[in-house]
Parts: C-alpha cells; sequence; structure tokens
C-alpha cells in the first residue's frame, strides 16, 4: 500500500514539475493571412511579441483565413485538443463557436476578440479603435478643402458605426460644416473593392478618406489622385507618401503578454477588457509632414485628455442624424450604449442600412 | 445622373472587368481542348506576387509583368504534366493546385507585405482618347487593358476563324478522333493549358501592379473562381466572356455608387446583384439547350491516353 502511495506521490510530482518546466500553449486564430498588412497582421505581431517576451516558456500555434462561423468551431476545438491552455480568437464571428468548443474545454482559458458574451473560461477583450478614429477625425476635418470626408466601411455591425461616428464626431469638432460620406463594401477584405469604394467617395466630392477594411488600397487610390487618406490597423504610411496623413492602429501585444502571463502565474479570470490609448492598445501613427503644427498639438491635447480620462470621445451634447438629440450636456454614452450602436451621429451623410 | 458620372462608372467597369477577362479566356481556351483546370486562384495569386516581387526588385514593371506571366504558365505547365502527362483527375488536381497556389504565394510573399509601388500608370491613346465620353471610358487606361482587349480579338479570332482554333476544339470534342487524323492532343492540349497559366498570370499582374499595386495575401479575392463561372455562363463563346466580365464590373461598380445616392436598397442586397445580373444575363443567351449543350466540349475533364 505505502509503495502504492509512494508511487502514486512520486507520480504526481513528477507531473508537477513536468507541467512547470512545459511551455505554455497558446492558440491564435485568425480570420485573414497574416499577411494581410491589416487587422491579422495586427495579431500577429502581438502573438510574437508574446513568443518574444516569453521566449521558451511559451510555445504559440496559430491558424490563419479561418472563416467565421460553423468551420472555426472545428478549428477552435482542434486547436483545444492539441493541448493549448490559452486560446485567442480574433473576430467577432467566432463568439458562439468559441462559447460552445470552450464549454467541452473547462480547463483551457479562451479569449474571444471584438465580441460581447462570456463564459467561466472565455473572457472577451476589445480595443477602443474609436479613440483613435476620434482623433484622426480631428485631422481630417482641419484638412479637408471640399468639406466632405469619405469612409470606405465593411458591414454595418457596432464596432464598425462606432468608428464612423467617432470620426465624424472629430472631423466636426474643427470644422462644423463637414459632411461623411460612407460606403459599404460588403466584404472585410477586397482590395480591388476598396479601391473602386474609394474612387467613387473622391467622386463624389470627398478629399479626406478612411477605410474600416484591410487593406491598403484606399491609401494607394488617394495617392493616385492626389487626396489625403487616413489608414486603418497598421500604419499604412508606405502606401502613400503624400497621401497618408495618419492611421489608427491596434497593438494588441501588451494585452496579449497581460493574459498569457495571468495563465502561467495561474490568475486568470474571465474579464471583458476594453483597453484604448491609456494601455497603449489604440493609437495613432506618425503624422505626415503635410499635417500643420497647430493640428499635431491639437490632436495630442485630445490624446492626453483621453489618456487622463478627462475627456470621452461620445460626451453629450450629440445629435443623431434625424436632429434627435441622443446624449445631453455633461452626459456620455455608457460602454454598453457604444458596444451597441447602431446609429449614426449627425454629419454623417449615408443611410445606416440595416445589419 | 450627369454624363460625367456614367462616364466614370464606365471606366470602372472596364477596370473591374478586366482581370475576369484575361483568367476566363484563358480558362475557356484550356477547356476548349478538354482540359479543365480548377487552379485558377492560385495561378493568380502567384501571378501576382511573382509580378509584385519582381517590380520590387528590378523596378521595372514590363519586365515584372513577363515574369507574371511565366509564374502562371509554370504552374500550369505543373498541372499539365500531372493532369495530361499523368492523366490525373483534373478536378482534383485543379483544386490542389489552388491550394498549393495560395499558400505559395503567402509564403513567397511575406517579405512584400506592407510595401507601396508606383503602379501602372494611364496610358492615353493619342487622337482616341480626346473623343467624348467613350475616349475617357476607353481609351486611358492602364496598358493591360489594352493588352487584353486585344488578346480579346486574338482569342475570338482563333475560334472563329482560324485552324488551330478548329484543332483545339477536336481536340476537346473527341481527342480519340483528333489523334486518329494525326493532331498530337497532348501537345495542343499542354499548349492550351500553358497558353491558360500565361493568361491568369497576366491578370494576377494586373491586380498587383496595375489595379491595387501592393502586394497583400489572397489579395485576388476569389476572382478565380468568378472567372471560372463565368467561361460557364458565358457557353464557351469569347464576346459572351467579355460581355460577362463588364457586366459583372457595371453591377460591381453600381453597388458602390448607387450608395452615395438616395436610391435606397440596402448593401448587401446591391453585392449580391454582380452575381445576380451576370447568371441571369448569360443564362438567357444560352436559353437554348441544345445549341449550349453543343457549345460544351465534350470531353472536359476526361483524360486522354494516348495508345501505343
Amino acid at each position: 500500500m505505502t509503495i502504492k502511495k509512494l508511487m502514486v506521490a512520486a507520480g504526481l510530482a513528477f507531473a508537477a514539475s513536468a507541467s512547470q518546466a512545459e511551455p505554455l500553449n497558446i492558440g491564435f486564430v485568425y480570420v485573414g493571412p497574416v499577411g494581410d498588412a491589416g487587422w491579422t497582421y495586427g495579431h500577429d505581431a502581438a502573438r510574437k511579441a508574446v513568443e518574444e517576451k516569453f521566449g521558451d516558456k511559451v510555445k504559440t500555434t496559430y491558424v490563419e483565413s479561418v472563416a467565421e462561423g460553423a468551420d472555426s468551431a472545428r478549428v477552435i476545438r482542434n486547436l483545444a485538443q492539441k493541448g493549448n491552455e490559452l486560446i485567442f480568437t480574433t473576430s467577432f464571428g467566432y463568439m458562439n463557436p468559441t462559447l460552445k468548443v470552450a464549454r467541452k474545454f473547462p480547463k483551457v482559458k479562451f479569449e474571444h476578440a471584438t465580441g460581447y458574451k462570456q463564459g467561466k473560461n472565455v473572457g472577451n477583450y476589445m480595443a477602443r479603435a474609436y479613440q483613435g478614429r476620434y482623433l484622426t477625425g480631428l485631422v481630417a476635418g482641419s484638412m479637408t478643402e471640399s468639406n466632405t470626408l469619405g469612409y470606405v466601411a465593411s458591414f454595418p455591425i457596432p464596432e464598425v458605426v462606432r468608428g464612423i461616428n467617432a470620426f465624424t464626431k472629430g472631423a466636426r469638432e474643427v470644422n462644423p460644416d463637414v459632411k461623411v460620406k460612407v460606403i459599404w463594401i460588403s466584404s472585410w477584405y477586397d482590395p480591388a473593392k476598396e479601391r473602386e469604394a474609394a474612387e467613387t467617395l473622391m467622386l463624389q466630392g470627398a478629399d479626406v478618406l478612411t477605410q474600416h477594411t484591410d487593406s491598403a488600397a484606399v491609401i494607394q487610390a488617394a495617392e493616385a489622385k492626389g487626396k489625403y487618406a487616413i489608414g486603418y490597423h497598421t500604419d499604412m504610411s508606405a502606401y502613400g507618401k503624400s497621401a497618408h496623413l495618419t492611421s489608427t492602429i491596434h497593438n494588441w501585444a501588451p494585452l496579449y503578454i497581460a493574459k498569457a502571463e495571468a495563465v502561467m502565474n495561474g490568475t486568470w479570470e474571465s474579464q471583458s477588457l476594453w483597453y484604448g490609448l491609456k494601455e497603449g492598445v489604440t493609437d495613432i501613427a506618425p503624422f505626415n509632414a503635410a499635417v500643420p503644427a497647430e493640428v499635431r498639438t491639437l490632436v495630442e491635447e485630445k490624446k492626453a485628455q483621453i489618456k487622463a480620462g478627462e475627456l470621452q470621445v461620445f460626451a453629450g451634447p450629440i445629435k443623431d442624424q434625424q436632429g434627435t438629440e441622443r446624449v445631453k450636456v455633461n452626459e456620455s454614452l455608457a460602454d454598453d450604449d457604444l458596444k451597441g450602436m447602431n446609429w449614426h451621429v449627425e454629419g454623417v451623410d449615408s443611410k445606416l442600412p440595416e445589419a | 445622373m450627369d454624363i460625367d458620372l456614367i462616364t466614370n462608372i464606365l471606366y470602372a467597369t472596364i477596370r473591374t472587368g478586366t482581370p475576369l477577362i484575361l483568367i476566363a479566356l484563358g480558362e475557356m481556351v484550356c477547356e476548349k481542348s478538354g482540359v479543365l483546370n480548377l487552379g485558377q486562384e492560385g495561378m493568380l495569386l502567384v501571378g501576382a506576387v511573382i509580378g509584385f516581387i519582381a517590380a520590387t526588385v528590378t523596378g521595372n514593371l514590363f519586365i515584372a509583368v513577363w515574369f507574371a506571366i511565366f509564374a502562371g504558365m509554370l504552374m500550369a505547365l505543373l498541372f499539365g504534366f500531372l493532369a495530361i502527362s499523368l492523366a490525373s483527375n483534373q478536378v482534383a488536381t485543379g483544386l490542389a493546385l489552388t491550394i498549393f497556389g495560395t499558400g505559395l504565394s503567402a509564403f513567397l510573399g511575406s517579405n512584400y507585405v506592407g510595401i507601396g509601388l508606383d503602379g501602372m500608370q494611364p496610358l492615353a491613346i493619342p487622337l482616341l482618347s480626346d473623343l467624348p465620353v467613350i475616349g475617357k471610358v476607353l481609351f486611358q487606361h492602364d496598358p493591360l487593358v489594352y493588352v487584353a482587349l486585344t488578346l480579346f480579338a486574338l482569342v475570338f479570332w482563333l475560334f472563329k476563324y482560324s485552324r488551330l482554333g478548329l484543332k483545339i476544339r477536336a481536340v476537346g470534342e473527341n481527342p480519340e478522333a483528333a489523334n486518329a487524323i494525326g493532331i498530337n492532343v497532348q501537345l495542343l492540349r499542354y499548349a492550351a493549358v500553358l497558353f491558360g497559366g500565361a493568361m491568369t498570370g497576366l491578370a494576377g499582374a494586373y491586380l498587383s501592379l496595375a489595379y491595387t499595386p501592393m502586394w497583400s495575401e489572397g489579395m485576388s479575392a476569389g476572382r478565380g473562381w468568378i472567372a471560372l463561372a463565368l467561361v460557364v455562363f458565358a457557353s464557351w463563346k469569347a464576346e459572351r466572356i467579355l460581355l460577362g466580365a463588364y457586366l459583372f464590373g457595371f453591377a460591381s461598380i453600381l453597388h458602390l455608387v448607387l450608395q452615395g445616392t438616395r436610391f435606397e436598397v440596402p448593401p448587401n442586397i446591391m453585392a449580391m446583384l454582380p452575381y445576380v445580373a451576370t447568371i441571369v444575363v448569360l443564362v438567357w443567351l444560352s436559353s437554348d439547350a441544345v445549341k449550349t449543350r453543343l457549345s460544351a466540349p465534350k470531353s472536359i475533364g476526361r483524360p486522354y491516353r494516348p495508345m501505343s
């Protein structure tokens, strides 16, 4: 009996020491290819940052270009079965599949990006990209001569709508005459279509463009026509030396490093994180030389105020497109309202399609 | 709608249709010879990435276009070896080629993501480009648009008037009979497949050097598949491919342009329009079932094993 007990104890001790020496396996599920120079590219850069930070203590695996919906569950389950203890699923459409798989693997921690559902072992996280959108809106509103801005958008979901609204709000704060025209291309990633949408917007009078799609085609289109553009996801200055004013960028590294550390220390808990300028997850790229000093100063000021918590992007008074007051003076939209945003602020010139 | 807007819509239509024309014409020649190559998307991406890399390295767009064409042909050669010489299943081999090409292009291009390139500039044709409306719509494009139209004329002529076209069709209809009258079936099929690869490689160059001068993974966004469908709906007729491609382009542009107007149709419905319109028109054109059956190459997808 004693021998058997000893053996069990030894076995346990061995298992424990083995699990300490074993690296933490982290899985990533990407919606696009890692080379898209946009959304997925940013997540993969953060994955590399995690590897760099922890070295041998982590082992990361990623699966790219995973279609949203049913098939993603298979991929996520597969990663869980292969022994990944922390899995990041980085697109909105993975929300329900992630929760479904998570129920079957209670010991694995899941982190889902841009969703709104949580579970015991499923946390979610998002970037307050709208803060960057607001800052770039200030730039766009200052630089436009036609008072018309163009926005190439993907799908009318809250994340995208919020970005359009924040951008519009920023632009109208410096230039109340600004209108923002939106074209929905019904795709996250189709460079040719993004370019055509940009051309159409310029034809309709827009002289500063931005996009909520995944390639840099909009920047290139603006460069070719001698207009301005503002990038998204990553610093897109390489695509338009004179056109590119700045970009709203994501930096997921601080968040991924913190989460990996939490799993290693056994302190991981299911949270709903919404990090922004303050945490460094959202930022804007360096300015083009064409952006005047006073605009830079203004943007830096507002950035500092947002970081310090003194300024809310969606602070009242805010009217919607129909002119109805949605947010009163001295009030601002709560996070829950922002997460479900399904209306356009005054100044957006296009009707919001039903999602 | 003012004339300026219409001009611009038509201009963009030509640009949008161009890659589809190139791929579909190449695939049509290939299918006419009895070989179904579903690897278009893969060849397209490899053409795009090789063209882009060559342009970045050499700085010469003309050379880069040739690199893209050769890359497409090399992919087609691989397909041809398996599907023609080894008589493998064409559908499976074509799908494998797409998967391989997608992966290969991502691998080759990984160091070229995030790099800008001064793409091909529009080339206004003297005199013709000064014509009202037509001048802007047809004669102020980048060179590859004119190349695509020239190649269309060539393929049209090939099957309408040339002896070679007749031979290709014979091989695609009944390879045994063609062999019996002394046509080298395998050689002709190789030639058709290589031509298809060259055309798709050229379309890849159009995407990464002219249309959106950049490389990012999967940038073709399914155009290879659309072109494949176009060949069938155009019932293997070059002129209908031209029509179908422009129709598709026109509806794609309309989807974007109408959003700026007060014309209120949900954009996701409008996003279906290119597919629906193209299919409806081409199916209507080929509603004569007998004629359509006659235009489909009879031996398509069937490997030919020469008896010796």
